[in-house]
């Protein structure tokens, strides 16, 4: 077997990113209006427990009938303007883009994945300051899962989204802590 | 006291000095940035002190061994050429930027997305944050994207960016660099990093490049200048090749 390239550093994504990178319904996966969206939403915390203003964060998850296939239209693009469209309200792309706001918040509309095993939302952070992006995960519901079950208690809580915040069963909150107490636990993938 | 260029100059050294003796000693070469280098200020409270928790190959069901796709529908024709964004011209040395989207087995990462972002030619961003006294251009925004074709490969047509200062330390500037960021076939695969340019003298000041403490890993960040890529009385041509790093090819396959 032919020895394998060696691969692109990683980089950080800067602060000057906030024209280029997010795109119109980046947050909106979920078609409008669809009766089953759910929320997924929290806070990226620093290790002083500072929220951070200025983290993007992909998603990517399994569609709501398990198909891990994707499609395009996360980002359309306006070919008589130049400007964006938005999603098409209809087809579920799998893809989400969102950065967090001035309060280090994030807040994700999607619909259910139906992943093999208990459901969960692949999350890849990025940020200023952070020179190699992190992958972590949100589950929506606790129970046997390898990973979960291969980490101490206090660290696998980290990786399961709290359900109800806000009243709401369709809400889940999920926040990310870089570094520090209740640090999340990120994950490399060999 | 402020932080001066000789202060962060020292630090780079003892890390890099610390890595090679670390490889020389036997331990394995990292292609990666450190997430922990404080000579990058801003990495301090942004890097996790636990270690990675590593998913192991054998489950074909991880959602993370596939990915986004993207379509016609996701970009235009226009999008790969920052110099038509607007009514003029930006100003600036204008040049093209192609190469391949490769897998770790040189495998090519086909139809996938490629966007570009970066500064103008007097090292500013179209951002609203960046307010250091460069002009902005009102014929350049410095964003762009395209999908990659059948061998992988992608090109934009944009003009060289240019260094400009920021904060981490006084008189810090960073080297000329364009922001890529790419997907491969699998979501484990996401890349974010910035080429560079050949012989940027500002190279050994810049604690984000530094970060990278393996000396060949740092110069796969560097473009080539190519001549046969320089077009005849329009642009000057730089060849960067993209290698996503990632979870074993195999591992991908059985996830599809």
């Amino acid at each position: 077997m032919a020895e394998r390239l060696l691969p692109t550093p990683s980089h950080t994504v800067g602060p000057f990113y906030g024209h280029a990178l997010p795109f119109p319904d980046g947050s909106r996966m979920a078609p409008q209006g669809h009766p089953d969206a759910i929320s997924l939403h929290g806070y990226v915390f620093d290790g002083a427990g500072t929220p951070i203003p200025d983290a993007l964060l992909d998603f990517w998850q399994a569609a709501p009938d398990g198909s891990l296939t994707g499609a395009p239209g996360s980002m359309r693009r306006d070919p008589s303007t130049g400007g964006f469209l938005g999603r098409n309200g209809v087809d579920f792309t799998g893809y989400g883009r969102v950065p967090t706001d001035a309060d280090g918040h994030y807040a994700l509309h999607t619909l259910r994945p139906g992943n093999a095993g208990l459901p969960y939302i692949s999350v890849c952070v990025f940020a200023r300051g952070l020179t190699h992006h992190l992958f972590t995960r949100a589950y929506l519901a606790d129970g046997p899962d390898p990973l979960l079950d291969s980490l101490p208690a206090e660290r696998r809580a980290t990786l399961v989204a709290t359900e109800g915040a806000n009243g709401s069963n369709r809400t889940y909150r999920f926040d990310i802590r870089l570094q520090g107490e209740g640090e999340t636990v990120f994950l490399e993938f060999q | 006291m402020a932080l001066t260029q000789s202060d962060i100059d020292s630090e780079i050294k003892d890390q890099q000095d610390a890595y090679d003796k670390a490889v020389a000693g036997g331990a394995p070469v990292l292609h990666h940035p450190r997430r922990d280098y404080a000579p990058y200020r801003s990495s301090l409270l942004r890097h996790p002190k636990q270690p990675l928790v590593a998913v192991s190959g054998g489950d074909p069901e991880t959602v993370e061994l596939s990915g986004p796709v993207f379509g016609v529908t996701d970009i235009t024709e226009h999008d790969s050429d920052l110099t038509i964004h607007h009514r003029g011209e930006p100003i600036g040395e204008r040049m093209t930027v192609s190469g391949r989207l490769l897998d770790r087995d040189g495998r090519p990462v086909r139809g996938q997305l490629v966007e570009i972002w970066q500064a103008n030619a007097a090292g500013r961003y179209a951002h609203l944050r960046e307010q250091h006294p460069a002009p902005l251009d009102p014929n350049f925004t410095g964003v762009g994207r395209t999908l990659t074709d059948d061998q992988g490969r992608y090109s934009f047509t944009t003009i060289k960016p240019g260094p400009y200062p920021w904060g981490n330390h006084t008189n810090a500037w960073r080297p000329a660099h364009i922001h890529f960021s790419v997907f491969g076939t699998a979501f484990a695969q996401r890349l974010v990093t910035q080429m560079y340019f050949p012989s940027d003298p500002l190279f050994r000041y810049d604690p984000i490049l530094q970060s990278v403490t393996d000396e060949a890993a740092r110069e796969r960040l560097v473009a080539t200048y190519d001549h046969d890529l320089s077009k005849p009385e329009f642009s000057m041509g730089y060849a960067w090749d993209i290698v996503l790093d990632g979870p074993s090819a195999t591992w991908i396959e059985e996830g599809r």
